[in-house]
Parts: C-alpha cells; structure tokens; sequence
C-alpha cells in the first residue's frame, strides 16, 4: 500500500513540475475569449512562437452568455471577439477600452467600408477592431428542396418543412427574422413589435428540429436537418462538404454583422493584446484565417492575396444593393434589454 | 428457458449500456467525419487530438484537480472520522446531518452557491477554486466509504499496541491504518471518480482558461461535435478501464 | 478523547466554508432583489406560467427517467444476486464500468447515435421499422437520463438484495408462499432501503440537470435546470436565479427526508 501512496506523490511532483516548467518558457499569459473555434488553431501556436506570450483561449457560444463574465468580472480575460452590438454596450458600461492604434499598424489593412459600417457603434473606430463580417440567410439542402423554392423568411414557417429547420439559438439574431417578417426594424424598442415576433416564434416551434448556433454547419453536412439559418461565413466550408446546398438571402431583408476584437477595460496585459490583434490582421494570417473559417475577413492586404474567385463569391462578400437592405444591430438600453429577455424565456418556456 | 431469459435481459441490459460507448470508439478510427458512414479505418483522429492543446491541457487539468483533491478529501475525511467516532452521539449526528449536505444536494446548487461565495468575498475565478470545490464534494464521499470500516474497527487492538509501549502515531499506522485500509481506498477511488466526472460545480466555478474535459466538450459540442471527440472518449473509456482492472486486482490480492 | 474530536476541524471548517457559507450566500441572494432590498418576489416567482411550466416538465421528466430505471435495474438486482456467473464482483463491475466514463461523453454518445441519420436510425431502417424522430424531444432527454444515471440505480438495489439474509426467504417457502408473494411481501419491503436510495440519486440529478436537455433537447426542452442556469449565465439576473435554487433545494430537502426516514443507520445504499 505504501508503494501505491508513494507511486501516487511522485506522480503528483513529476506532474507539477512539468506544468513549472512549460509556464517558465513564456514571457506572460493573454487570456483570450471569444465565440467557439473562431480563428486558426495554428495561428495561436505561430504567435506564441513569435512572441513568448502564451495564449489561454476560452470561448463561448453567444454574445448573452459573455456579457454576464465580463460584467460580473467572474473571470479576467485581456481581450474578447463579440458582435458589434455587444461592443456598443460594453464601451456604453465602460467595460473595455480605446486600442492604441500606433501599436497596432496593421489596421491600415481594414477594409474602409466595414470601418465605416462600424461608425455607427464605435464613433472614429476607437474602440472594435474587425475580426470578420458577414450576413445571415437561410441555406438550404437543393436534394430534398427544390432550388429557387425559399426566397423568404416566411419560407420557414412553412408546415412543409416540419422538423427539418435549424434556427437560431441566440436572444437578438433570432428575434430579428420574425421582426423582418413583420417589416419591423431589428432594432425595435416597441414591445408591441416584440411581442408580436415573440407569438411568431412559438408559433413555428413545432416545426423546428433544433435550435442552434455554432452547431448548424455540422449538422447541415451531417445531413440532420434540410433548411438552417445560417451565417454567411460558414456557406463555403458546407458547400466544399456537399455542394448541393445552396445559400439565400431572403428578400425582407437581413441583419449584417460584424464581429470585432476589443480589449476589455480590466487587463493588465494590453500590449500583449494589442500585438495579438496586429498579428491577426497580418495579411497571411488573416488569409490563414479565412482559409480555416471562410468567414469573410475585411483585409485588404488579404484580398490581393486571394483566388479572385472567392473576391467576387456574392456570399461572402455582398454587393452594395443587397447590403442596402440589411441592417446592424445595435444596443438597447437597459429596459428595453430586459423586456426582449423576458419575451425570449416565454418563447423557451413554451 | 428461464435461464436463456435472464441471459437474455442482462444481454439487453448490456447492449443498452455499452452501445453508445462501442459506436463512439468504432467512429474514433473512421477516417471520414460522417456519423454513420464508414469510410475507411484511419489514426488521422488520434493524431489531431494529440496534437491539440486544449484537449492535452483538459487532460492534464482533469487529472492533477482530480489526484489532488481525492489526496486532501482522503486526508482530511479520515481524520474526520476519527474525530467524529470521538464525539457524543448528538453531535456525531449532526456532523453526519452536514456531512449529507454536499451529497445529496443538486450540482446545480452546489456550483452556484461557491460561484456567489468566491465573488462575494471578491476572489475571481481560477484553478484554485475549482479546485477548492472539488475537495468541497468529494470529502463526503470518503466519510462515507471509511467510517463504516471504522466503527467496525474494535479498539482492544490499538489500545494492546499502545500498552505494549508503542506511541501513538505509531499505534495509529501500524495497527488501526492497515485496518481502515479498504476504506480509505475506496473513498479515495469514488473521490478520484466523482471530481472527474463532474461537469456542473466545474462550469460554475471556473475561471479564464481553465477547462476541464467536461466543460472542453461542453463547448466543443456546441460548436459541433468532431471526431476527435470520439477519440478522446476511446482513451478515456481504456484509461479508466485499466485504473479500475488494476485496483481491483491490487484490493483483491489484499483481500487474500 | 477530547484531542481526538480535534481532528474532525479540518473537516468542520471545509463543512463551513464549503457548505454552509455558500447556502447562505444563495439564501441571501434569493431573498433580496437588485439593489439588497429583502424580498421573496424569487422565491414567488416559480408561480410565473414559464418557470411553473418548466417544473412542472422537470419534475414529469425525473419521474419518468426515475421509474423507467427502477424497472430496469430491480429484475437486473435479482438476477444478479441469483447468478452464479463467475465472480460476482465482475459482473456487478461491468455494470458500473460506464458511470466511470465521463458523463458528458456519455450523453455526446447519444446526440451521434440519435440524429437523422445516426445508428438509431439506420439500425431502425434495416429493421424496417418506419422513422421514428426521437432527437430533440422529451424521449432523447428521458432516454439520456435513464442511460447516465441507471448505474446509480442498479447498485443500491444490487447492494440490499445481494446482503439480503437468504433463510428469511427460504424460510418464506418453506411456509408455502408462491414465488410472487415472496417478492412482493418478502423481497421487496426488504430491500425498501436500497431502492429509496436508488431512487433519491436518479431523481435528484434528472430533476436538476440542464447538461442532458441542453444537449439532447436541441433547445426545445426547458427545464428547471436550464432556467437557473440561464439566469446566471445569460440573462444575468442572479437573485431570480438564486431564489429559484432555494425553491429547487426544497424538493431536494424533501427527498432528503424521505431518505432519512428509510435508511435510520446513515450509511446509504451507496457503494
């Protein structure tokens, strides 16, 4: 028995001191939180070879479910990647702070068109740097549904396609397409407007396979479901899978977004931050990136570098008419925020 | 007959509990990422999940929490058995009244109420915490398992020891200990098991970069559940097999 | 004996700090509002439709995944304790060699082999049985829960039969009593202990879990496990879901009653 205990102690200092050891050979920690699987794994081991500083990455499923950690300061991240409207909240509770952008220059790699969609939320660009953009539509699988046949968001609330929708499982992105179905901005502080989006949603759950978010690309090439809303990012790694699915944006319009990287107020490491970001915007790495994620990066120095073909690719990059019909969406005040989490826990109730 | 229906239930039985863990180890070594589809027999999987960091780290952190906290929930529930049998049997009745506190509580419960007690004396979350809750549930587990064997335990041969000179740590090591032995083991072996089973109190109380193998595949799974996932599951499901096959072997050539 | 007591202080300060510090902390949360204010408006507000809706589903669903095990695992508890299979250590051991694999994995199993065209349902369409869409219902989560927490059930039960003095049933024959009168007035009020324990450990966590229905209910299936969780991790209104854990906890100090009314020595069933 007492072999065992010993066996057991050493075990424990050899395990010890194998983790003082690995700690040792890096300058500092950058805790990173952001959405789920969301840059090259590759690029974090690259970086931390570049520059000494060990990357503790975290990540969560919804813009809803960081808010609380940063807010409660549950746990201390240096920098966080959220949606634009969650970056508006977070600078309006002065939760993260102004990048200095001399030490990032890479930033005069960001496409001006997104810096300028970006206005609207963060006035002169102090605040967000642009990870990656894009739009939400409804994909479709064209072997069990004809092609051309969705063109609305109604489409989804079709009895025909019972059980084969994977919708959205997040508070905002989910409310926005019954609101375009009402013709009502995603943005609305009317709680007649909400509630009536709130009816609109219980009444399409029966039809629903599963409530998802990060979880649909995989579940649409698995072939577990026909129709998913989806993100504009994730059509092109479905399609290189099955290429028999197709990809629209309903024609009442849909939300734009973008998802920033932002360095949160309590850090002690803002350098660090700040050079993770520089070397995110890096051209090969934001290629790196792209490659990994197909989500659509807004760099420029990444677009001379890429197949023209996928420069002209609709899905990833809209053209001015479509985006035309899109919208941001942007923070709430407090109320209003508390009055949508209301109607989304009777929408779950049900 | 009746003997080929029981064989046949504990068949069902046996198929009900080991199919899904005999699917996910088959799909670890399918070379494709399909669900159902076998494409050809591959290591590819093995590989990635290597070579990922998250999941060696989770790994690593699962196992270190788990050792430590049965090594100090087993320390400090054996003296606490022993101070407990010392005490009236009103208050032994107490201790033990609390002692089920932890046990039959909800996860849920226990997660959030040492989530809000670390904030609300304004410490942040990290390794130390989770580590701190685990020794928290698991020392019930070891009361439960020892204090048994140690009210079986008569005290005529500690006492003998001790009148035959020997001090009493002495005593305490080489006669009462070796007694208490399959119980310490045990409590120490469901100690081990329940922190690294656990997923809730973990959520609850973890901070930035802290994952253990639940809360990994707790996020993983939401951003789609990959085959690397199997794979870890085949290892896990063979490591554990040889801690209990070996344990039992050791506790068995004890016992003759 | 006095310096003996002492060592149980490790024990007691863990106990505090550990036990009865945190329980406090939620009962303070649960009784005041945003602002520190004392009021019972989150213990009240498990009478709101949606929060009583997922109790009451919670509660259905344990119940079900409670009784569902009970069937299983009692016939499996006889069989057992009458099986001259070889060592009886090793059977009971395979049995609970699965409660050793992580939990969650164990429910990720089930979410592969229940999508569309997972095993369930290619083995469902070899056999010719028509497509059945158990994934995201209520059946995948009671499914889930009898899959993770039967172990619990089959031990205790296991335990008290196996221990079970075997004269007092011969001597139940010897006195004529038919094979199901055995059972049911002999065996079953005996082993009374172990099944209540059983019992209290599959229903405690399947009332409690939001893990099994947030991974085999794709969404769809709201718990009261999933209300609390949501309340601190999404909707960040702590007290309301502080006061809705103080509710929960009464369930469990009920069962805990139930228990201890049952089972007079402390020790369990368990292990």
């Amino acid at each position: 028995m007492k072999k065992i205990i010993s066996f057991v102690l050493i075990a424990i200092m050899a395990l010890s001191f194998s983790s003082c050891g690995r700690a040792s050979e890096y300058i500092g920690e950058l805790h990173v939180y952001c959405f789920g699987d969301y840059f090259d794994p590759e690029l974090m081991y690259k970086f931390e070879d570049e520059t000494g500083i060990m990357v503790v990455l975290d990540s969560f499923d919804t813009n809803e479910e960081m808010y609380p950690v940063i807010k409660n300061g549950t746990a201390d991240y240096d920098l966080i990647c959220c949606s634009e409207y969650m970056i508006s909240q977070l600078i309006a509770e002065d939760l993260i702070q102004k990048v200095n952008k001399e030490n990032i220059p890479n930033l005069k790699y960001i496409d001006e068109k997104n810096l300028k969609m970006l206005e609207s939320i963060d006035e002169g660009n102090q605040y967000a740097v642009p990870h990656t953009w894009g739009t939400y539509g409804i994909l479709y699988n064209t072997d069990h549904i004809k092609k051309g046949e969705i063109t609305s968001w109604k489409d989804l609330w079709n009895e025909k396609y019972s059980n084969q929708i994977i919708m959205l499982d997040s508070l905002r992105d989910a409310m926005m397409i019954p609101l375009k179905i009402l013709g009502c901005s995603e943005n609305t502080l009317s709680e007649e407007e909400v509630s009536k989006a709130t009816d609109l949603l219980i009444s399409q759950k029966p039809l629903v396979y599963k409530y998802a978010n990060d979880a649909t690309r995989d579940l649409m090439i698995g072939d577990a479901a026909d129709i998913a809303v989806i993100t504009s990012g994730e059509v092109l790694y479905v399609q290189d899978c099955n290429d028999h699915m197709n990809y629209v944006i309903p024609k009442e319009g849909t939300e734009v977004w973008s998802d920033c990287w932002a360095i949160t107020k309590s850090t002690k490491n803002k350098e660090y931050a700040e050079k993770f970001i520089n070397f995110m915007l890096r051209p090969e790495n934001a290629l790196a990136n792209f490659e990994y994620l197909t989500y659509a990066i807004p760099n420029t120095g990444m677009y001379s570098m890429m197949d023209k073909e996928y420069l002209n690719n609709e899905v990833l990059f809209p053209s001015d008419e479509t985006l035309e019909r899109c919208e941001t969406l942007v923070t709430l005040d407090a109320d209003t925020r508390k009055m949508y989490s209301r109607y989304w826990k009777k929408f779950k109730a049900i | 007959m009746r003997k080929g229906l029981k064989g046949i239930y504990i068949g069902l039985v046996l198929l009900f509990l080991y199919l899904p863990i005999g699917t996910l180890m088959v799909l670890s070594f399918n070379e494709g990422r399909s669900m159902a589809a076998w494409t050809g027999f591959s290591l590819h999987w093995y590989e990635e999940m290597f070579k990922s960091r998250m999941i060696v780290d989770a790994l690593y952190n699962t196992f270190m929490i788990a050792i430590t906290a049965a090594v100090v929930a087993t320390i400090i529930g054996l003296l606490a058995c022993i101070g407990i049998q010392a005490m009236s049997n009103r208050s032994k009745n107490i201790m033990l009244g609390l002692n089920n506190i932890p046990l039959l509580n909800a996860d849920i419960v226990i997660g959030i109420s040492l989530m809000l007690t670390f904030l609300m004396f304004g410490i942040s979350l990290k390794y130390e915490t989770v580590l701190f809750s685990h020794i928290t549930f698991c020392i019930p587990y070891v009361i439960l398992s020892i204090l048994p064997k140690y009210r079986q335990l008569s005290s005529s041969t500690y006492e003998a020891a001790l009148d035959l000179g020997a001090s009493k740590p002495y005593a305490f090591f080489k006669v009462m200990l070796p007694d208490l032995m399959p119980g310490v083991v045990s409590g120490f072996l469901l100690a081990f098991t329940m922190s690294v089973d656990d997923f809730v109190v973990t959520h609850f109380t973890r901070g930035a970069g802290i994952n253990t193998i639940s809360t990994l595949i707790y996020s993983q799974v939401k951003v789609g559940v990959r085959p690397t996932l199997y794979a870890l599951s085949t290892v896990i499901f063979v490591l554990v097999l040889i801690i209990l096959v070996t344990a039992n072997i050791i506790s068995n050539r004890k016992n003759r | 004996m006095y310096k003996r007591k002492l060592l149980a202080s490790p024990f007691m300060v863990m106990i505090l700090i550990g036990t009865i510090i945190p329980l406090c902390a939620i009962g303070y949360y649960g009784l005041t509002d945003e602002l520190g204010g004392f009021t019972f408006e989150n213990l009240l507000a498990i009478f709101e439709p949606d929060h009583l809706k997922a109790l009451e589903l919670s509660l259905i669903l344990a119940a079900v995944s409670t009784i569902i095990c009970f069937l299983i695992a009692y016939p499996l508890g006889l069989i057992l304790r009458d099986s001259k299979l070889g060592e009886k250590g090793f059977i009971i051991f395979i049995f609970i060699i699965p409660m050793w694999m992580n939990f969650l994995l164990r429910t990720m199993a089930w979410q592969t082999m229940l999508e569309r065209n997972g095993l369930f349902n290619s083995l469902m369409d070899f056999m010719g049985i028509p497509f059945v869409e158990i994934m995201n219902t209520p059946y995948a989560v009671v499914l889930g829960m009898v899959y993770d927490f039967l172990p619990f059930m089959v031990l205790p039960i296991y335990n008290v039969l196996s221990k079970m003095d075997k004269s007092v049933i011969e001597a139940a024959y010897d006195l004529g009593a038919s094979k199901l009168k055995v059972l049911s007035k002999v065996i079953l009020p005996l082993s009374v202990p172990g099944i209540v324990s059983g019992v209290t450990m599959v229903f405690v966590p399947s009332l409690t879990t939001f893990v099994i229905s947030n991974m085999l209910g794709g969404g769809k299936i709201n718990l009261i496990g999933n209300i609390i969780e949501q309340e601190f991790t999404v909707t960040n209104n702590w007290n309301l879901g502080a006061g809705l854990s103080l509710v929960m906890m009464i369930f469990i100090v009920i069962s805990m009653a139930f228990i201890a009314k049952f089972d007079k020595n402390g020790e369990g069933g368990l292990l």
